[in-house]
């Protein structure tokens, strides 16, 4: 490959760790913030899809993608307080939950947004951060989803919060120890039912991130497991949303591997290339995952570890 | 007496919730919901076209549910049967046409027996990654599923693809002799007997064997299988490799009776569907067989509905995860003795009657 060629690589790498990136991290940031309060939401993948049905159709019927994005995330909220409600009830169990809400958030969405496949919504403006360089390349490269900057913002914020507010230390408080929690007179349920309405917002931004940006058109294939890797990508990022930052770009620059690849003209294996990010997370939970020991900043009550 | 009522009574109470919300569902579309509910059951079991149908749905849903059932006896909660399946057919494809297997009933057995190797290995990889090194089994068998389908594109549209296959890659197909045919003429195939054989042996070995008990031991109370010296990891892998050689087995079949090569259209969502099955049937295989065949059925009436009533393909999707939502639901009825509860909820009436003479 020539020097071009090698630029051209990269920045479709970089480009994509940061167009493939911003869904994950809002995923990621809306499981982390589920998560410390105690409770596993595997349904963020049927959240994802859900939320980018309703952000494309919002966006296609009201002309402007900022109310495609309010949309998403209103859905993504309704289909996280139902896994929630489910949740409260006695005897069912969070991650069964998980796997139904995955199933109904798919299938809602496949069956509302049939008539969405053929028709272009607007689209999210982009943030034009390669004009330093001459290259079309990486002026291509770096044109910026414009909610990424306010995931970067969210996961600062949360991670202020969680220290030092009370909304965020009762979220871990509710994580670390139901019992004392509701020995300090709160209500665990309520608590973990706003964490996870709250997370399934979040994860709702992903959803818009996906149908209003990059890819940028609905269709039933536009999430492929990408909320389920959101979960394994918490355990990575150890519980902190800042590191869920940089996890989402690893994966992201994994996910656009083929891709790029195939933008220089490379065609074998695009399906292998595909599956790294998969590859990617097994081998990440091999190396951190430790057989009888918890891994470090786990909340003490989640289910599953 | 009153918890088999029980028992039976829940899952159909949730199904009916199911059906009214999806009832709902359709009028808003505009679509009678009687109609719907009656094209569902012709299209289902409304003669003996649709009996066929279902029953050519049921025979993965079984093998597939197996996958579910067979780990979650032992205590996992095991959602990547697809991949299984998905493999389990390229193994079949690929055995019946680069080897020299006979084209015979022995031929026939050979190919399927290397879909349900390659099955087991692949859920039994999952398996071992939670014993070994304590790697969450939901997550990881759902993300080895992901890596099978990218791995069966890649090597059907790629080392194993048929030239000749233009528009829909496909590997070749497979010899007459080696394919599976239908039950006495019908389009029943055999995997109808063989998912429902596997129901009863798999079942009857986890209610009569000493190693079945063992089982669900392990999955019952990790704790005290421990104290009673069970082999708990070497338990686990089995339930993994019997779970997985099903799921592998459905794709073999799927390959060798449907669609006579692996293409695509193997990717048809029956290890998801299976994950659905399992749970209704509480993990038991014997309750797999009725439950598959009613899945079997709403997925025949599904292209019924979508012909007729203009209803999305998507339909039967929305419907089985409505009812997955309602069984799970079911489970908060389950806790404790229904009077006790009714009591709580109407505690000034209760009181009022307990103290009337």
């Amino acid at each position: 490959m020539s020097a071009d060629q090698w630029i051209t690589l990269l920045a479709a790498i970089v480009g994509g760790a940061l167009r493939v990136g911003a869904p994950f991290l809002f995923v990621s940031l809306g499981e982390c913030l589920t998560e410390k309060s105690g409770r596993i939401n595997l349904g963020l993948e049927g959240v994802l899809v859900l939320s980018a049905m309703a952000s494309f159709g919002g966006a296609y019927l009201s002309d402007s993608p900022w109310v495609g994005v309010l949309c998403g995330a209103l859905a993504g909220a309704a289909l996280a307080s139902l896994h929630a409600g489910l949740c409260s009830l006695p005897g069912v169990n969070d991650v069964a939950t998980g796997i139904a809400l995955m199933l109904l958030g798919t299938g809602l969405a496949f069956y509302l947004g049939k008539p969405l496949i053929q028709p272009q919504a607007p689209q999210l403006p982009a943030l034009a951060l390669g004009q330093w360089s001459s290259s079309p390349a990486v002026q291509a490269a770096l044109q910026v989803n414009a909610l990424l900057p306010l995931g970067l913002v969210l996961a600062g914020l949360m991670s202020w919060a969680f220290a030092n507010t009370r909304m965020g230390l009762l979220v871990r408080l509710a994580g670390d120890s139901a019992d004392a929690a509701r020995a300090l007179g709160y209500s665990v349920g309520g608590i973990r039912w706003a964490a996870t309405a709250g997370g399934g917002l979040i994860a709702g931004l992903g959803g818009a991130s996906l149908t209003l940006f990059y890819p940028g058109s609905w269709n039933e294939g536009i999430s492929s497991g990408q909320g389920l890797i959101a979960v394994a990508l918490v355990i990575f990022a150890r519980w902190s949303p800042l590191r869920c930052v940089g996890a989402a770009a690893l994966f992201g620059g994994a996910g656009a591997v083929g891709p790029a690849l195939q933008s220089v003209g490379i065609g074998w294996g695009y399906h292998l290339f595909n599956t790294v990010p998969y590859g990617l997370t097994l081998l990440i939970l091999v190396i951190t995952c430790r057989p009888g020991s918890v891994a470090a900043g786990s909340p003490g009550e989640l289910s599953s570890r | 007496m009153r918890n088999a009522l029980r028992e039976i009574a829940l899952p159909i109470g949730a199904l009916a919730a199911a059906l009214l919300v999806f009832g709902a569902l359709v009028w808003l579309a505009g679509v009678d919901p009687f109609d719907m509910a009656w094209l569902l059951f012709k299209g289902a079991f409304g003669d003996a076209f649709s009996w066929q149908n279902t029953l050519q749905r049921a025979a993965p849903l079984m093998l597939t549910a197996l996958c579910v059932a067979l780990p979650a006896q032992a205590g996992l909660v095991v959602i990547g049967g697809e991949g299984a399946l998905v493999l389990g057919g390229l193994a079949c494809a690929a055995a019946a046409t680069q080897l020299p297997l006979p084209a015979n009933l022995a031929g026939s057995v050979l190919a399927c027996v290397a879909g349900a190797l390659a099955g087991a290995l692949w859920v039994m990889l999952a398996g071992a990654l939670r014993q070994v090194r304590g790697i969450n089994e939901t997550i990881s068998s759902l993300l080895l599923a992901y890596v099978a389908i990218g791995l069966f594109k890649h090597l059907v549209e790629g080392p194993l693809r048929d030239p000749a296959s233009l528009n829909k890659p496909s590997t070749l197909s497979l010899p007459e002799g080696l394919r599976i045919g239908g039950i006495a003429g019908s389009d029943v195939h055999w995997g109808l007997v063989l998912g429902v054989l596997a129901c009863l042996l798999l079942g009857g070995w986890l209610r009569l064997t000493a190693s079945g008990f063992a089982l669900r031991v392990v999955g019952g109370n990790l704790r005290t299988a421990q104290l009673m010296g069970l082999p708990a990891t070497r338990l686990v892998l089995l339930a993994c490799a019997l779970g997985g050689a099903c799921a592998g087995l459905a794709g073999a079949v799927e390959v060798a009776a449907v669609h006579t090569n692996a293409n695509a259209s193997l990717i048809a969502a029956y290890g998801y569907a299976g994950i659905l099955v399992s749970f209704i049937a509480r993990h038991q295989p014997l309750a797999i067989v009725p439950v598959a065949i009613l899945f079997g059925g709403f997925g025949a009436a599904g292209s019924l509905l979508q012909r007729r009533l203009g209803l999305p393909d998507a339909s039967v999707l929305v419907l089985q995860g409505l009812t997955f939502v309602f069984i799970l639901a079911s489970e908060a009825l389950r806790q404790g003795d229904p009077a006790a509860r009714w009591r709580r909820l109407w505690p000034a009436r209760a009181a009022l009657k307990e103290s009337s003479p």
